[in-house]
């Protein structure tokens, strides 16, 4: 069952969304391929179809909150399989982008802290730096003990280099991310 | 053969074992790998769940350079191979990404550096015939599952590398070079991905299915092409069998390790040593011609 909460008339997420992706949710016609194919939705509370019919239906930032939003993978098996073309994995990002922007819930598994130090060691080596992505993803998350059994083989076998990588054009990289910031403007 | 080689950020950690495979099978087949200077990340999946705007630039940063040295790109890792061709497409696609982006680059980048896939270049552009003919060992009817993933196939219509349902390229090689190459349904599934440490219990449920199916199609070992899928598979079974009691204990190798091998590298030249679970059935099968 789907619930929609619509208090008020004000406009919904979907122009919003279209508007970002660039793909037209409201063709959708409820096949369900999108959910059959979905590698999470069978571990999630919501399937991409539902939220492409809440899309239709007026859903509002209540949809930001739906657990898909974040644990969906970026498989693209989705958009690979929709007979009518849309982008579903892109309406997924669009998702993403307003729940940063307009400061929606922590997900489970807090997958936004996890992309921000991805792109932090990107931000300040030019290249992700593995150790100090996973120590500042476990010091926010407090999940220091998860997977620490790992690391002396990891270390062993060399499949995690200590120190950061040096050798990327840091200034083109910097460049990039100062002006994403600034497209984003002031709350990102 | 010469080609712009983009090794990926995984390449200096996590992926060194494809990185060196790759590098070592370039080389016995005369494959002249040039590596663009100051290369960096591709954004991976934390850029294009952030910002389109990152996704697309950088990539481009990279595709940028490689344009000056008059090459055709050759990435290794399909998440790397997946960002750069969509960007090129993006870049094609709009202008006004283009024009965001070439402020940002302080350059025009047109979108137009041609990019491939390291598989590619050994189906399309050595052979399948030269490679077999160059192998000095064959594996031996080992049986493999064939593994791609989704960044390798998906979206089919921008990065048109192989049938995204049913693709055949690696399947065909591994028959080139003396496997069995199983049919098995997870060719294409998802291994959770980038998700492995904020959702590890996403990743333990989808790997658990994929290693499930290829133990019961009677594989021998995972054949990948992506440093996330080889990362997952490889390193998330000890916690399948702390959860579950199940014991798969399949070697996930790099298609390019088992190339290599054929090719009579050794394999400590192919990062065979690197690998979670290791490799030992796969090793002695080859070496037993």
């Amino acid at each position: 069952m789907i619930t929609i909460k619509k208090k008020t008339n004000r406009p919904g997420l979907k122009d919003a969304v279209e508007r970002i992706c660039g793909s037209a949710v409201g063709v959708c016609f409820q096949c369900k391929k999108c959910s059959s194919g979905c590698p999470v939705a069978k571990l999630a509370k919501s399937r991409p179809s539902e939220m492409m019919r809440q899309l239709h239906l007026g859903a509002g930032n209540e949809l930001l909150e739906s657990d898909l939003v974040w644990a969906c993978a970026s498989c693209e098996t989705c958009s690979t399989r929709c007979p009518m073309g849309i982008d579903v994995a892109g309406v997924m990002d669009a998702l993403r982008k307003l729940a940063l922007e307009r400061g929606a819930p922590k997900p489970a598994g807090d997958v936004p802290r996890f992309n921000r130090a991805f792109l932090k060691t990107v931000e300040m080596f030019g290249r992700t730096y593995e150790i100090g992505m996973v120590a500042a993803y476990k010091f926010g998350t407090r999940t220091w003990m998860n997977d620490t059994e790992k690391f002396p083989t990891l270390l062993k076998k060399g499949k995690l280099a200590l120190l950061p990588p040096l050798g990327g054009d840091r200034k083109t990289v910097r460049r990039i991310f100062k002006q994403s910031k600034q497209n984003r403007g002031p709350q990102a | 053969m010469r080609y712009a080689y983009f090794p990926g950020c995984s390449a200096e950690s996590t992926a060194r074992d494809m990185h060196q495979s790759t590098l070592a099978v370039a080389r016995a087949l005369g494959i002249d790998l040039v590596e663009p200077k100051g290369w960096t990340c591709c954004g991976a999946t934390a850029g294009h769940q952030t910002d389109r705007f990152l996704a697309v630039s950088l990539p481009a940063a990279n595709m940028a350079k490689v344009q000056d040295l008059n090459l055709d790109m050759v990435v290794s890792c399909a998440a790397c191979f997946n960002r750069m061709k969509v960007a090129n497409h993006e870049i094609a696609a709009h202008p006004a990404i283009r024009k965001q982006v070439s402020e940002a680059l302080e350059r025009d980048y047109d979108g137009s550096v041609r990019v491939r896939h390291f598989l590619e270049v050994l189906l399309d552009d050595v052979g399948l015939q030269a490679v077999s003919r160059a192998c000095k060992r064959s594996l031996n009817g080992l049986k493999v599952a064939c593994y791609y993933g989704c960044l390798l196939v998906r979206p089919p219509k921008i990065l048109k590398f192989d049938d995204p349902e049913n693709p055949m390229s690696l399947d065909r090689l591994v028959k080139a070079i003396g496997g069995e190459s199983l049919e098995w349904p997870c060719k294409v599934e998802c291994c959770g991905g980038g998700l492995s440490l904020s959702r590890t219990d996403v990743v333990v449920q989808l790997t658990h299915s994929i290693l499930d199916l290829a133990g019961g199609a009677g594989a021998d070992c995972i054949a990948v092409s992506c440093p996330m899928c080889q990362v997952n598979l490889d390193l998330r079974q000890q916690d399948i069998s702390r959860q579950t009691g199940r014991n798969y204990r399949i070697p996930i190798v790099y298609i390019t390790q088992l190339v290599g091998l054929c090719l009579g590298l050794r394999p400590d030249e192919l990062g065979f040593r690197k690998l979670m679970v290791p490799a030992s059935t796969v090793l002695e099968r080859v070496a037993a011609n």
